[in-house]
C-alpha cells in the first residue's frame, strides 16, 4: 500500500480515539512550515469536531519581538545595505517596514542565504551591508558560517543584527506556564535535524503529555496526529520520532559545532512569551567586531504592538485567529496589522489563505 | 522559515561550496555542515546549506510519494477530460 493511502486508515484511528473522548483533544505543533502543510492540505476539516490542532510559537517570524523588529528597521534608515530573508520583508514596526523603508529610498536586499549578503559585501567593499538574522536553530548555522566568512574574508564592511533564538527554552517557557491545554505535542522536523530528538527526551514525562516528532507531508502528520491520539489515549507520555530518516538522536554534529563557535546564549524577547532566560543566540565576544547593533549603536528598543493585535495569544494557542477582531477584515495578507499574518508560515496567514469559510461555513452552522 | 528541500550533490570543491541539482535547477550549496558529502549524494537543503545527508532509503520515500501524486494526477486529468 502508497503511504497517501494510508491516510484514510489513520483517519479512521483517529475519528475511533476522538469518539472515545467527552472532551476536546488540544494537539499542538511548533513549526511554521508545519502550519501551512496542515491548512494547506485541508487536515483540519478531515478532523473529529472534538479535535482541535493549534499553532504553537513555531514561526520565527512570528515569535520575533516588537523591539527586534524596530533594531531592524532603525539600521534600514542608515546608509547601509540591509539584507534579509524574504520572510521579514512585509513584517510591520513601529513606523513601517523593510519594504515600506525601500519604497522611501533605503537599501534593502532580499537574499536566499546569509553567505549571498558576504558575497555582495566582498563584491562591493565601498559598501556596508547588514544581515538581519532571525529563526531558530535551523537558520542559526547558516549565520554563524557566514560569520565564519566574513572573518576568512577580512570583511570590514559586512556584519549581522542577531535575533536567532532557541526553541528548547520556549517550548519550557511555553508549558511551564500552563496557561493553555495540552495533550500532545508535534515537534519540529528540521529544528530536529539540527538538534537531534535527544533534546527533547525528558519533556514529555516533565510536563504530562506525549511528543512526536514529524515530516512536512500530509500523509506524515496525519500519521503523528493518530500517534499523537493513541498516545495520549494510553496515557504514555513518551517521545516518538517519527521522522527517522533525516532526524537522528544526535542531530547534526557540524551544525552545533558552528553554533557553539560562534554564538553564545543570552535572554530573548518572544512574542507571547516574554522574556525566556538563554532562548536566545547571540554573537560571542571574539566576533563583536560584526555585531551591527554595536558597529552602529542601535540599542534595544521597547516595541508597541498593535493594541488589538492578539498574535502573542494566538502564538501561544490561547486563542485561535477567528478570535481576533482585526482578522480578515482590517488586517488581512495584503495589509497586515501582526506578524502572523505577514509570515507564509503564520497561523493567521495560513487561516486566511485556507481556512476561513470552513470556519465561517461552521459558524454559520451553529446559528 | 525552516523549509528544507532535498537535491543531489552534482559537485563539491575543497572548500565545501557546490552545486546542487534541485529539480533540473543547479544551485550553489555549502556543505560545511555535511563535510563527507560526494557527488551523487541526496542532500537537505536549507538556506543555501545542506544540513543534512539523506539515505537512499528516505530518497525512495520521497519519490513513492511524488510518483503517487504525479499518477493521481493524471487520474484526476483523465477524470476530467
Amino acid at each position: 500500500m502508497r503511504l497517501a493511502e494510508k491516510i484514510p486508515l489513520w483517519l479512521d484511528l483517529i475519528a475511533a480515539v476522538a469518539e472515545r473522548r467527552d472532551d476536546t483533544v488540544r494537539l499542538m505543533e511548533v513549526c511554521g512550515t508545519h502550519t501551512m502543510s496542515i491548512f494547506r492540505s485541508g487536515i483540519p476539516s478531515l478532523l473529529p469536531d472534538n479535535l482541535k490542532l493549534l499553532s504553537g510559537p513555531g514561526c520565527p517570524v512570528c515569535v520575533t519581538s516588537q523591539g527586534d523588529i524596530d533594531r531592524i528597521l532603525a539600521v534600514a534608515q542608515l546608509p547601509v545595505v540591509t539584507c534579509s530573508y524574504g520572510d521579514m520583508l512585509r513584517v510591520p514596526g513601529q513606523d513601517g517596514s523593510l519594504e515600506s523603508a525601500r519604497a522611501k529610498g533605503s537599501d534593502v536586499c532580499v537574499v536566499y542565504s546569509a553567505l549571498d549578503s558576504v558575497r555582495m559585501a566582498q563584491a562591493q567593499p565601498t559598501r556596508e551591508f547588514v544581515f538581519a538574522a532571525v529563526g531558530f536553530e535551523t537558520t542559526a548555522p547558516a549565520t554563524a558560517a557566514a560569520v565564519l566568512e566574513a572573518r576568512r574574508l577580512k570583511l570590514r564592511n559586512w556584519s549581522v543584527m542577531c535575533s536567532h533564538k532557541r526553541v528548547v527554552p520556549a517550548l519550557h517557557a511555553l508549558f511551564a506556564a500552563d496557561t493553555t491545554r495540552i495533550d500532545g505535542i508535534l515537534l519540529p522536523g528540521h529544528v530536529s535535524v539540527i538538534l537531534g530528538s535527544n533534546v527533547y527526551r525528558a519533556l514529555p514525562s516533565l510536563y504530562d503529555f506525549p511528543m512526536v516528532i514529524a515530516g512536512f507531508e500530509d500523509w506524515q502528520i496525519v500519521e503523528a496526529v493518530a500517534r499523537l491520539m493513541e498516545l495520549a489515549a494510553g496515557r504514555q507520555m513518551v517521545l516518538e520520532n517519527m521522522y527517522p530518516e533525516v532526524v537522528t538522536p544526535e542531530g547534526s554534529i557540524h551544525a552545533q559545532q558552528l553554533l557553539r563557535v560562534v554564538f553564545q546564549l543570552g535572554d530573548a524577547e518572544w512574542r507571547g512569551l516574554g522574556n525566556i532566560p538563554d532562548s536566545g543566540l547571540i554573537l560571542a565576544p571574539a566576533f563583536d567586531d560584526f555585531d551591527a547593533g554595536r558597529r552602529y549603536g542601535v540599542r534595544p528598543i521597547e516595541g508597541r504592538e498593535h493594541p488589538a493585535c492578539r498574535c502573542g495569544e494566538i502564538i501561544t494557542g490561547l486563542v485561535q485567529p477567528s478570535d481576533c477582531k482585526l482578522f480578515g477584515t482590517a488586517c488581512t495578507p495584503v495589509h497586515p496589522l501582526g506578524p502572523c499574518m505577514v509570515s507564509s508560515e503564520g497561523t493567521c496567514q495560513a487561516w486566511f489563505k485556507y481556512h476561513r469559510h470552513e470556519v465561517a461555513k461552521r459558524e454559520a452552522a451553529k446559528l | 522559515m525552516c523549509l528544507a528541500v532535498p537535491a543531489r550533490l552534482i559537485e563539491v570543491d575543497a572548500q565545501l561550496q557546490g552545486f546542487v541539482d534541485a529539480h533540473s535547477n543547479k544551485l550553489p550549496v555549502n556543505c560545511v555542515m555535511v563535510p563527507d558529502a560526494v557527488p551523487g549524494d541526496w542532500l537537505l537543503i536549507h538556506a543555501g546549506f545542506a544540513i543534512h545527508r539523506l539515505s537512499e532509503q528516505a530518497v525512495r520515500k520521497t519519490w513513492d510519494l511524488l510518483e503517487d501524486l504525479e499518477r493521481r494526477v493524471e487520474e484526476d486529468s483523465h477524470a476530467i477530460g
